[in-house]
């Protein structure tokens, strides 16, 4: 009798490996059947004992089966819808229209609709390339040390109690998205508790990342959409009502995609209630720096989760804050009570981000050290930072006033109100197809536009689409 | 404006929080996980003070002087890279350039296999993360199926597919007796797991034995894997780095595609390019048509982007401008080959000192029946402690050798001191 087929395992497992392996009754899974030939030979096998069916042995099967003639183990995987805001960018390169307009991905462009890759960022490179001691060995696995160091301070404040009494611990990780996942494994794997809060909407990618992280996701009311503000009474109804010690995942400013941010009375009443309910604090910072031009300002609703000496978890991402994109730079920040809490938690991360990548890339991590430890360094950074900050905040006005001159239908004061790269238009899905089909404007479903694609030279014309949209179309 | 500055400052400067300070940690029951075996050994190398320590742990590549080396094909690269172009995300996918030079080193320079788009193909964050998005491709559309490992095998394989969770079984590889390959209880266990069951394979330069099926053995696994219709995914973390040539290190896999087994691949460039932090790898997965491999690509990819989103730009971009530039690619060729050779090198010399002190024990197996980065020296974990505690020498407990860490220099240091710990065995 087949070794595989010993009598360890059910008989439910018996006859499904040999629908998978032993073609017994001539479909194996990764035949060219057909599907009603597949369903017959699983009623065949209902109607025959696991004993006498599996006989898998070598000589007795497949001697005449080749490789030809066994076809793709992978022939019934079918292709995966695009992915709804990476696939904008894919339809608007596709588009050759002279006066196409992406406002799709939110990634930075200059007033010449250009990217931006910050003066400080290619000193950082001149340096390295120039360093031939230089070498490109493996990182440890959470990273490289003094970018942590440094990553941690960025967000938490030089002087933050959690970095002075050496209670958190910080490892670098792939951006944004990939301090989330081990962040999410993590807490599937050592916390309590399984359920994660997220606010609606949020960034498309985070219900994924935490579902194959093994967290259960549900959600918060965050957006209103009649005032295109926050529904803030929503929102503490549902933290509320959640389980104790639930996950609760923030955004520490610049709320993606609506723009929305709590103000600074809001977040310490959230930050009462998730204290006295025990619920655990998840922030993804990914725009430090971009929402106000200010980097301790934009941080101030992480630090205030440090200064009540509770625990939380940060994503931190320079992505956009430096321009860092494909090099895939961030950094998951645990804060625990204890250094010697911070210590097992460490080494717990490590096994988490072993199996998935070994360790992460030097090349972007080196470059955010080499700006973050030097002075002068750092000081041009953050006035490049603000200068960003400042054109995306011009541009809202542009665009608000260009609307206002058309005397457009409607309440626009959230666009000037809304912070960030993003604005949430309130357009609805009819009117985005309508502008793309009529105008060319390539933007997400759901009616989000990033700012930072915008420039005084097409702002009318964004402004003309918005216009005919909402006239022409329900 | 003032007033707000200073309603804000008082509320952080507020300590007093229900629950906050009085909470005990969330993670007070996390236990200290235990050091990475691989890893770990270089950090023990570094803490140690001594000037005579020897660190042959991990597989990094080093000089005669046991210096890191950065290639200079590397180098002028990055020269043409720096300050040249933009840092924008790459697709889910990767950089299409580097994939298809990738997929060519693989598959064959001219591969039809290529020309009719039959490859789905995605960056990878270096071989473990073609390895993982393997894995969890596996255990999502492949939910019954499990992995069969070689005995022994690089130790992170186990927690990739673990991670994924995707059952294990292992087959027979190395016999100890001979420190070679137990090719009769590897058909063995080949012939006897149910058919269609997926094989982990080292294509060259097995990590840790060093032991490589012959090319008759790899034609004769590869005929048996038809008649099983066995599923075959190589690992290529060392192409060039065994004989010095990549066309000679991707044979098992050209036989197994000459036979027509649609396969996967995982390929590296942590070694072969010395872009070991960089991190830049690709996974490939050989499908039945092009239609197919657009779905199976488009699955990879929605893989990818709950785990990193897309993959890192700079290590890519360094091998594509090798790669794309002729006179760049030669002189890559040629470095690679130069590694090798050293290594080879090594083999020879380490073998004849421990030879010339009168050791009874058998070294053929150093140049004779193992290629690559690593050597199996047959020590125990108790001659290997001996190794570290009494001779500063650094090394993983299975007793493998990293050969890219002996030079001129210790080779005769590390020949004495293996002597002196297995004389008596």
């Amino acid at each position: 009798m087949n070794k595989a087929c010993s009598g360890q395992i059910s008989a439910r497992d018996v006859s499904e490996r040999k629908e998978m392996n032993c073609g017994i009754h001539g479909v194996s899974f990764s035949s060219s059947a057909t599907p009603s030939e597949r369903r017959l030979s699983a009623l065949a096998r209902h109607l025959i004992s696991p004993t006498e069916s599996c006989s898998c042995s070598a000589s007795g099967v497949s001697a005449s089966i080749t490789s030809s003639d066994v076809g793709s183990v992978f022939s019934h995987v079918a292709r995966a819808p695009e992915d709804p805001i990476l696939g904008v960018t894919v339809a608007y390169n596709k588009d050759s229209s002279p006066v196409k307009l992406n406002l799709g991905v939110g990634a930075y462009r200059t007033e010449e609709g250009k990217p931006l890759v910050l003066n400080v960022v290619r000193k950082a490179e001149q340096q390295l390339v120039n360093n031939r001691s230089r070498v490109k060995e493996y990182l440890p696995i959470v990273g490289l040390a003094e970018f942590n160091k440094l990553s941690a301070k960025l967000i938490f404040g030089v002087d933050s109690p959690c970095i002075r009494d050496n209670r958190v611990t910080t490892v670098q990780c792939l951006s944004g998205t990939g301090s989330l996942r081990v962040g999410g494994e993590f807490l599937t794997r050592h916390y309590h508790q399984r359920i994660i809060y997220i606010p609606v909407p949020t960034w498309g990618n985070h219900p994924k990342v935490f579902t194959l992280a093994g967290l259960s996701v549900k959600s918060y009311r965050y957006y209103d959409p009649i005032t295109r503000g926050l529904d803030f009474k929503g929102l503490v109804e549902d933290l509320d009502s959640a389980p104790s010690g639930a996950i609760v995942l923030l955004h520490a400013c610049a709320h993606n995609p609506t723009g929305v941010d709590p103000s600074i009375q809001q977040w310490e009443q959230i930050r009462q209630m998730i204290r006295s309910k025990g619920l655990l604090p998840f922030f993804d910072s990914a725009y430090q720096g971009f929402a106000s031009g200010n980097l301790d300002k934009d941080a101030q609703s992480v630090r205030m989760f440090v200064a009540d000496g509770g625990e939380c978890i940060v994503a931190q991402s320079f992505a956009k804050n430096m321009g860092l994109y494909g090099e895939r730079v961030g950094a998951l920040s645990i804060v625990c009570k204890t250094a010697d809490v911070a210590g097992k938690v460490e080494s717990q991360l490590k096994l988490v981000i072993r199996p998935m990548y070994s360790n992460p890339p030097i090349h972007g991590a080196s470059i955010v050290a080499a700006i973050l430890r030097d002075r002068t360094l750092y000081d041009e950074w953050t006035i490049e930072l603000k200068a960003m900050a400042d054109r995306i905040i011009s541009m809202r006005h542009q665009l608000f006033n260009a609307l206002r001159d058309r005397d457009t239908p409607g309440d626009w004061s959230h666009i000037i109100k809304q912070i960030g790269m993003f604005t949430f238009t309130g357009l609805n899905v009819r009117q985005v197809s309508f502008m793309t089909r009529e105008y060319h404007i390539y933007m997400t479903a759901d009616g989000r536009i990033s700012m930072a694609g915008l420039s005084s030279s097409t702002v009318s014309h964004l402004a003309d689409a918005i216009h005919a949209a909402v006239t022409h179309v329900a | 404006m003032a007033i707000m500055k200073v309603f804000s400052s008082r509320i952080l400067s507020r300590i007093t929080v229900p629950g906050a300070r009085s909470m005990s940690s969330w993670w007070r029951s996390v236990n200290p996980a235990a050091k990475d075996p691989i890893l770990g050994v270089t950090e023990a190398f570094l803490a140690d003070p001594s000037p005579d320590k020897v660190n042959v742990g991990v597989g990094a590549y080093r000089d005669d002087n046991g210096k890191p080396v950065v290639l200079e094909c590397v180098r002028e690269a990055e020269r043409r890279i720096a300050g040249n172009l933009n840092m924008e995300y790459l697709p889910m996918g990767g950089s299409l350039n580097m994939v298809q030079e990738t997929l060519k080193l693989a598959y064959g320079e001219n591969s039809e296999l290529i020309k009719d788009k039959r490859i789905a193909a995605v960056q990878s964050l270096s071989g473990t993360g073609a390895c993982r998005l393997f894995a969890d491709f596996q255990k999502r559309f492949c939910p019954d199926s499990q992995i069969y490992i070689p005995v022994p095998t690089w130790a992170n394989h186990h927690n990739i597919w673990r991670d994924a969770q995707v059952p294990q079984r292992t087959y027979h590889y190395y016999l100890p007796e001979t420190r070679g390959l137990d090719f009769a209880a590897l058909m063995d266990d080949v012939k006897n797991a149910p058919n269609g069951s997926f094989f982990l394979l080292h294509a060259c330069a097995h990590n840790p034995t060093g032991v490589d099926p012959t090319e008759e053995q790899w034609q004769e696994i590869s005929y048996q894997f038809k008649v099983k219709g066995h599923f075959a995914f190589f690992d290529m973390a060392y192409q060039g780095f065994a004989s010095g040539d990549p066309e000679k290190d991707a044979r098992s896999i050209r036989i197994f595609l000459e036979d027509g087994h649609l396969i996967g691949i995982s390929q590296s460039y942590a070694k072969n390019m010395g872009l070991y932090g960089q991190r830049v790898g690709c996974l490939s997965v050989l499908c039945e048509d092009e239609k197919q491999a657009i779905a199976v690509k488009s699955q990879l990819q929605q893989l990818a982007r709950p785990m990193y989103s897309n993959p890192p730009v700079h290590g890519a971009l360094i091998v594509s401008t090798i790669l794309g530039d002729p006179d760049l690619k030669k002189l890559w060729l040629k470095e690679v080959k130069g590694m090798a050779d050293r290594i080879i090198g090594m083999r020879t010399a380490l073998r004849a000192n421990v030879e010339k002190l009168g050791s009874t024990s058998s070294w053929r197996h150093i140049t004779d029946q193992q290629i690559g980065m690593f050597c199996y020296s047959g020590l125990t974990p108790e001659q290997v402690d001996r190794l570290t505690n009494e001779f500063r020498i650094y090394m993983t407990r299975n007793g493998r050798i990293s050969m890219a860490g002996v030079t001129t220099g210790n080779v005769g240091y590390l020949a004495n001191a293996i002597h002196e710990v297995t004389k008596s065995a």
